[in-house]
């Protein structure tokens, strides 16, 4: 029986930014994936003829450039088109544009207040200067501070430096930008309601928190963070959907001579005197490896795929304690017709980029509050994008696909399963908000996917719907996450690590975590990363 | 008229330290009250004839380097054992849950499994907070230029992490900055248990138990340490007004003058150097030094005024979030209630109404929209059982600190007064039916009347949410965290500054240190 240098499980984008590395390193890897397609929750899917929909993941900015150039995507096929433009909309009739040009935005501002105008060049430029100081954090490997080796005191000593060359009232500043809720942090710039949400909206996509939740703020900086073809803060929506990400990590992977196994669910990863031995599909098939490096989610990886009694007992609780409840639920559209949105002007630019219905953090909160209950919003907030204008390739001419991520939504509706009744109420509630600020628009509707933390667990394989593979906070981020003592890929079983979203730094689609796993898993090795490019300060 | 080495402004417990620890260090102190006793919120007032109480109505963490430095034992404040009171989380279905000892050594009323449960959780919240303790009595740690001694400090700290061990240092670090109901949840499973002690996390902040960094609040309460106990709280004899009674004795022995009546109005401030102060009267009296035991917004912009101060510190001050949340009921009762569950014996301990951990969470929604709790969450004591000069013969005092009263009522307090008093009370009467009709008098201070009332603002009585981004090198505004100010000669000693409020004498005592530390203190 052939033995892999290395099985990935799951071909989740960041399962495949592992492989491709690992692939190019030298080693002969095997990724399998337990659906029929492959991308995880970076997809395009095609659910009704004609159209393609990003059904989970829908824009593109954190993808890394390093690993975009690394593996040669744009080579492979993708295609990444910068948007700009995007607005909130008021419930009496108004909107707050959004452009990427400083100097036009701030004029925006100044439309509903002077004061906050000019609190924006303020504002840009602190929370600037908070995203030079963590972006060499992403692309690095958390430091583990129990520890003495060298290597870990060295990282700390680098963070350190870093740190102390802020000065001392930056690094003040640093310290309680990290603590502050995103509303207090807003509170001390603006005014005005539909600014401070504009902004706000950044701090909790994604979070099972509000925005008037500590420790927000610090989440505005993944979405400053990004950058397209150079272009520092922009997003783009990737031809094709978010599938052509994958799609591209598949095609270099395979092109340096990597296999994919596609209806291929792995039952267990088989662990013999403590290092891992390989893996058994449903249906028994054993498949041997040196190496086996899990994109799943931590919960699944080590409460499913591996044996208890493989594990330490603390190592099994902390993971136990892990949370990773989801918050979002997705509605996707295929429309016979542009929407149109009365609000806006004619042919506005803002329809090509990210629009959204809720004008206050207040609305905000309440809507978290309903999550913390254990109910869908009865006032969810929308991220609403129409990528269509802008990409041909996903519906017929003429006609569009709309991507609504809606928070929040409840892993369990009060303690109890989602049901199919729940899910089409959901998806109601959205439809409705839409149509309050764009008439017809029921009507243009050809085909309608609505998910629910139920179908992303289902479908994708995201426990409790989590799109992070766990929840943002303190206590599961850097050399907490996924837990203390295992937070630099390795896990207790010699040979098995772990590459997804449950590891530093987190989710979105980044790649950076499959980066960081491959660096640390070639260093065990003690084989060379010189093919892995450092990480480039974006801003 | 004698001059003065040091003015100290507010004559609150901890105006009362700061002048105390100079005095004894032989300086000339002068504290200005503006009110006409001592003790800011630690007075004992009457709110109904016959009946006294006090707004802190229980000392837990008085620190033991002022109750020596002061020598307090020796006026009169006893901090016997036999004054500790349990904490009972009250149930309105059925029997309550009683923590005995400090904080809980003994939980009576819970199945053996949770008792078991909770000795491991109260043996790592006290291991833990007794890391962070050392950090309290000392300046916030400097992150630039750091004197000898306060490295030491902080590599003491290090080193008794590391003594933890290296999961128990991991368990540490991973918690610190957690929300309490999700740590909770990892090991407990009673809602009386894990709702005390939500509420005992977020007592005092505008934050819920689900908040992110709502375990330091737990940790706050558990450096506090009284008879040397850590945990413990006490009924001070004679009530809290002994203990300031205590605290003007000790200053007026160690040579303070005190003058009351005596508002500030401003304080004079000539080439960048704070050199006296003005009173509303007009009076100018000059100091070398000035001490200010204010809240530091009222210190730094009414006091000394933006024109002498630079406009980012101008911007951090004004920026400081102190819009308190919690209300002080008093209840003239005809006499000693009955709470449901409570044994005879345990009648003078702290009652907490808080049912569960989403209880709390539901009662703090409201707050952030500007709206008061329709089921508001509570810790009830009864003061005048153990200090029966309290209440006339037979009555009974009863004090509660009721949680949540946004300062920033949308309707106006004017308005909403009524309606929450009625709130609280069918919450009570809940727990203790019929004690409506021996209600002889009730005064309810919202934190717009105890702003009124005690000269703080937002009615806080942290003088600023002790909250993480308002800790430590942060607290008040980077650039006064030391208790030096940019303001030559200006000090702060209040709550408002590290480690934070309550009656501990801390931020008094450290003040004190800086001031005589520093060149020409």
């Amino acid at each position: 029986m052939k033995t892999w240098d290395a099985i990935v499980v799951g071909a989740g984008h960041n399962g495949l930014v592992n492989a491709c590395y690992l692939q190019r390193a030298g080693l002969d890897v095997l990724v399998v994936e337990k659906n029929d397609w492959i991308g995880g929750a970076a997809v395009s899917r095609s659910l009704t003829p004609g159209f393609l929909y990003s059904n989970c993941s829908y824009v593109c900015s954190l993808f890394r450039p390093e690993i975009m150039r690394d593996l040669e995507l744009p080579k492979y096929g993708l295609q990444v088109i910068s948007y700009e433009g995007g607005a909130v909309f008021t419930q009496d009739g108004d909107y707050l544009a959004n452009y990427r040009d400083h100097h036009a935005h701030r004029r925006e501002f100044a439309r509903f207040s002077k004061k906050d105008a000019e609190a924006y060049d303020r504002y840009a430029r602190d929370v600037t200067r908070q995203c030079r100081f963590i972006q060499p954090l992403l692309m690095r490997t958390a430091p583990d501070p129990t520890s003495f080796k060298p290597r870990d005191i060295g990282e700390l000593v680098y963070l350190g430096r870093k740190f102390a060359g802020l000065g001392a009232r930056e690094m003040a500043d640093t310290l309680r930008f990290w603590t502050m809720s995103i509303s207090d942090f807003l509170d001390e710039y603006f005014e005005t309601d539909v600014i401070k949400a504009n902004f706000a909206l950044s701090g909790i996509i994604g979070t099972a928190l509000g925005p008037m939740s500590p420790g927000t703020a610090y989440v505005l900086l993944h979405h400053y963070m990004g950058e397209v073809d150079g272009s520092v803060g922009a997003w783009g929506y990737a031809r094709g959907g978010m599938g052509a990400i994958t799609r591209a990590l598949a095609d270099s992977f395979r092109a340096t001579g990597g296999t994919i196994r596609t209806g291929a669910e792995v039952e267990q990863i088989l662990v013999r005197g403590g290092r891992t031995e390989g893996i058994v599909l449903t249906g028994g098939e054993e498949i041997r490896a040196r190496l086996v490096v899990s994109n799943a989610d931590v919960k699944r990886t080590f409460l499913k795929l591996v044996e208890e009694k493989e594990l330490p007992d603390i190592f099994l609780r902390r993971v136990r304690n892990f949370r990773m409840r989801g918050s979002s639920g997705k509605v996707n559209i295929a429309l016979d017709s542009m929407p149109e949105f009365p609000a806006l002007p004619p042919d506005s630019p803002c329809l090509r980029a990210d629009l959204h219905f809720t004008d206050s953090v207040e609305r905000m909160e309440r809507a978290y509050d309903d999550w913390k209950a254990g109910r869908w919003s009865a006032d969810p907030f929308l991220d609403v994008v129409i990528p269509t204008t802008l990409d041909p390739t996903m519906a017929p001419p003429g006609k569009h696909f709309m991507s609504c991520f809606v928070q929040y939504c409840p892993p369990k509706v009060e303690g109890r399963d989602w049901t199919d009744a729940d899910r089409d109420a959901f998806g109601e509630t959205v439809i409705s908000q839409i149509a309050d600020y764009s008439p017809g628009f029921r009507d243009r509707i050809v085909h309608m996917e609505v998910r629910t933390p139920r179908e992303l667990e289902a479908e994708v394989g995201l426990t409790e719907g989590n799109i992070f593979q766990g929840e943002l906070t303190f206590d599961q981020l850097l050399f907490n996450r996924p837990v203390p003592g295992y937070a630099q890929y390795r896990s207790p079983v010699g040979g098995l690590y772990i590459c997804g979203s449950s590891t530093h730094p987190g989710g979105g689609v980044m790649g950076a975590p499959g980066r960081n796993a491959a660096a640390e898993i070639l260093r065990d090795l003690k084989r060379g990363i010189e093919h892995m490019s450092p990480a480039h300060d974006v801003i | 008229m004698t001059s003065s080495d040091v003015i100290v402004i507010g004559g609150g417990h901890n105006g009362l330290v700061c002048a105390t620890f100079l005095a004894k260090a032989g300086r000339k102190v002068l504290v200005l009250e503006a009110g006409d006793e001592v003790g800011g919120a630690g007075r004992t007032h009457e709110f109904a004839p016959g009946y006294r109480v006090s707004m802190a109505h229980l000392l837990n963490r008085l620190h033991p380097e002022v109750v020596k430095g002061l020598e307090l034992e020796s006026l009169g404040l006893s901090f016997s054992p036999a004054r500790q009171v349990p904490s009972i989380a009250l149930s309105e279905r059925g029997a309550p849950l009683i923590l005995t000892g400090a904080y809980g050594e003994t939980l009576e009323g819970a199945d053996p499994a949770e008792q078991r449960a909770w000795a491991n959780v109260r043996a790592q919240l006290l291991r833990y907070a007794g890391i962070l303790k050392p950090l309290l009595a000392r300046r916030p740690p400097s992150l630039d230029a750091m004197a000898v001694g306060e490295a030491a400090a902080l590599a003491m700290t290090g080193l008794a992490l590391k003594r933890l061990g290296r999961e128990d240092m991991r368990d540490f670090l991973r918690v610190l900055l957690m929300n309490v109901a999700d740590f909770l949840d990892e090991e407990l499973s009673d809602d009386r248990l894990k709702g005390l002690l939500a509420f005992d996390a977020v007592l005092g902040s505008h934050l819920g138990p689900r908040s992110p960094t709502s375990l330091l609040g737990l940790y706050y309460r558990l450096t506090g340490e009284t008879g040397g106990l850590t945990g413990g709280q006490l009924q001070p004899a004679g009530g809290m007004g002994a203990v300031m009674a205590a605290l003007h004795a000790a200053a007026e022995k160690s040579g303070v003058t005190i003058r009351s009546s005596a508002p500030v109005a401003r304080i004079l401030v000539e080439d960048g150097r704070a050199t006296g102060v003005a009173l509303e009267s007009g009076e100018e009296i000059r100091a070398g030094i000035i001490v200010s035991a204010a809240n530091p917004r009222t210190t730094f912009l009414d006091l000394v005024g933006p024109r002498h101060l630079d406009t980012g510190f101008v911007r951090r001050v004004r920026n400081i979030r102190m819009n308190g949340d919690a209300a002080k009921l008093h209840l003239a009762l005809d006499r000693t209630p009955e709470f449901t569950g409570v044994p005879l014996e345990h009648r003078n301990a702290r009652l907490v109404i808080a049912p569960s951990t989403d209880h709390v969470e539901r009662a703090f929604n409201p707050a952030k929209y500007g709206a008061f709790s329709p089921e508001p969450v509570t810790e009830i004591t009864l003061p005048s059982i153990d200090n029966p000069s309290l209440a006339p013969r037979g009555g009974c005092v009863l004090s509660a600190t009721v949680q949540y009263a946004p300062y920033a009522l949308r309707e106006g307090w004017e308005i909403g007064r009524p309606k929450f008093l009625a709130a609280i009370l069918d919450v009570l009467e809940r727990h203790a039916p019929g004690i409506g009709a021996t209600v002889r008098h009730a005064e309810l201070l919202t934190p717009v009347d105890i702003e009124a009332r005690y000269r703080m603002p937002g009615g806080h009585w942290h003088h600023g949410e002790l909250q993480a981004d308002q800790m430590l090198m942060s607290r008040p505004v980077f650039g006064a965290e030391g208790y030096d100010t940019p303001v030559a000669g200006l000090f702060l000693a209040g709550s408002g500054s590290h480690p934070g409020g309550g009656i501990s004498g801390v931020p008094g005592m450290n003040a004190a240190r800086r001031i005589l530390g520093m060149k020409g203190g």
